[in-house]
């Protein structure tokens, strides 16, 4: 399965549209995107709306981008998670110390 | 170039045979002989010389233009003979760097053992099964002055070597604590700031840290970003879900880690598992902690190794199955 990655911008925010799996093939892309973004923009948000499976290499990648926005004062958000790639943010406690919007999503049929 | 010399006059042979009686048994003996002679290092420029030698003799009248053509095929086969060549040099540094990895999983496997202590109270068993040749999971059993037992296992998140090495680290720091700190909240504390200062970027690490009282049977335990635990209650047959509040191993300095306790009656059993048991696919779908559960259940007579045991051996029958990371399984029984 592969990953969609799709970036736009809405006013001051910088979206990041993700869409399939974010496992050890498809992270590195991710994380070059990414980390690219937090970089250069003040507000990212990570839509994992259509993200259906992540395995902890994905983890990986969230925490090097949210050490990279800390490094540049920038803000890093994810939104709209589905359940079973939100419980991996809490069983690691990453859920703490990453910003994530609240309203989990069910399973996408 | 003796055996070459050798299989050129056996070329000879097979090609007249053929010309006379057009037999496709002496065709087989075609084929057979183009496997010697890729086994020899023989390349294709020479095959089709020897092709055009043995023609030679066996035509002697051969058109000229004919003759011509066959050194232009020479020519063109030559690069062929020189792809095939660095095919080989290919294939024996594979070789040379399958062994190497072999040494170091090898490597890996004395540096991380860990003696399993031997109870009369309680019985343990582990089953660790890497899903490549080095193993990203890791488990550890510690007995204090008192006794005591300290369990931990882990999971480093970033594969291969360099895991292998993380793992390294973690172990001698776990055994350089002195014996009588080691209460699971107090060793992760002190693990998550080895692990902070001396991890390259983008590795981390989840780990389950607990301390059974062998006298009070008391199980402490805290948790650093791992999979929940379980313990199974013999009275009311049931897993019961034991988990603790903590970040991950290494993302920052500064981290609380929450500790709990609960007792242990006779006939329970604790399980300790990695995350690699429910991220094991089964055709389209992952397996579900319940599953793992019950199929612990099915096996829980045993003596605790041969649950662990058992319980992998389960899986890896069934069809579709297939083991996409690190699998760890730890029990630990109550006896007496």
């Amino acid at each position: 399965m592969n990953l969609h990655i799709d970036d736009h911008q809405e006013g001051d925010v910088t979206v990041l549209k993700l869409s399939g799996e974010i496992d050890a093939y498809t992270a590195p892309q991710l994380k070059e995107k990414l980390l690219a973004l937090v970089e250069e923009n003040p507000t990212v948000h990570v839509d994992l709306a259509r993200v259906s499976y992540m395995d902890s290499t994905g983890l990986g990648v969230f925490i090097s981008a949210l050490k990279t926005s800390k490094e540049k004062e920038h803000a890093l958000k994810l939104i709209n998670l589905q359940e079973n790639v939100y419980r991996l943010f809490n069983i690691t406690g990453l859920n703490d110390v990453i910003d994530i919007e609240n309203t989990v999503r069910g399973e996408l049929s | 170039m003796s055996s070459l010399k050798s299989d050129i006059s056996n070329y000879k042979e097979l090609l007249s045979q053929y010309l006379e009686s057009r037999d496709e048994a002496v065709l087989y003996q075609a084929e057979q002989f183009s496997k010697q002679t890729i086994q020899q290092n023989i390349s294709p420029d020479e095959i089709v010389n020897e092709h055009y030698q043995a023609l030679q003799e066996l035509i002697p009248n051969m058109d000229e233009t004919v003759k011509d053509s066959f050194q232009f095929l020479i020519e063109t086969m030559i690069s062929y003979g020189l792809a095939y060549q660095e095919h080989q040099v290919l294939r024996e540094k594979q070789i040379e760097l399958r062994s190497e990895i072999g040494v170091a999983a090898n490597m890996q496997e004395t540096l991380l053992k860990t003696q399993i202590p031997d109870y009369t109270t309680i019985d343990i068993g582990v089953k660790s099964v890497p899903a490549k040749e080095m193993n990203g999971d890791y488990h550890h059993f510690i007995r204090d002055t008192q006794g005591n037992l300290g369990v931990a296992v882990a999971d480093v998140i970033g594969k291969g070597i360099p895991a292998a090495f993380c793992m390294s680290m973690i172990k001698f720091a776990l055994e350089s604590f002195s014996d009588n700190q080691i209460y699971p909240e107090w060793v992760l504390d002190s693990l998550n700031r080895v692990v902070f200062r001396n991890l390259e970027e983008g590795m981390f690490v989840t780990m389950f840290y607990g301390l059974y009282d062998i006298y009070t049977h008391q199980f402490y335990y805290s948790s650093a970003g791992h999979e929940p635990c379980f313990v199974y209650r013999s009275d009311s047959d049931e897993f019961e879900k034991i988990d603790a509040k903590g970040l991950l191993l290494g993302v920052e300095n500064d981290v609380i880690y929450e500790q709990r306790q609960t007792t242990i009656t006779k006939g329970d059993y604790i399980v300790l598992l990695t995350d690699g048991v429910t991220e094991c696919r089964m055709g389209d779908r992952f397996l579900k902690q319940q599953e793992v559960l019950d199929v612990i259940k099915l096996y829980a007579d045993l003596p605790s190794s041969d649950i662990a045991e058992n319980v992998f051996k389960h899986f890896e029958r069934l069809q579709d199955f297939d083991l996409r990371d690190d699998i760890t399984i730890i029990v630990i029984k109550r006896n007496e």
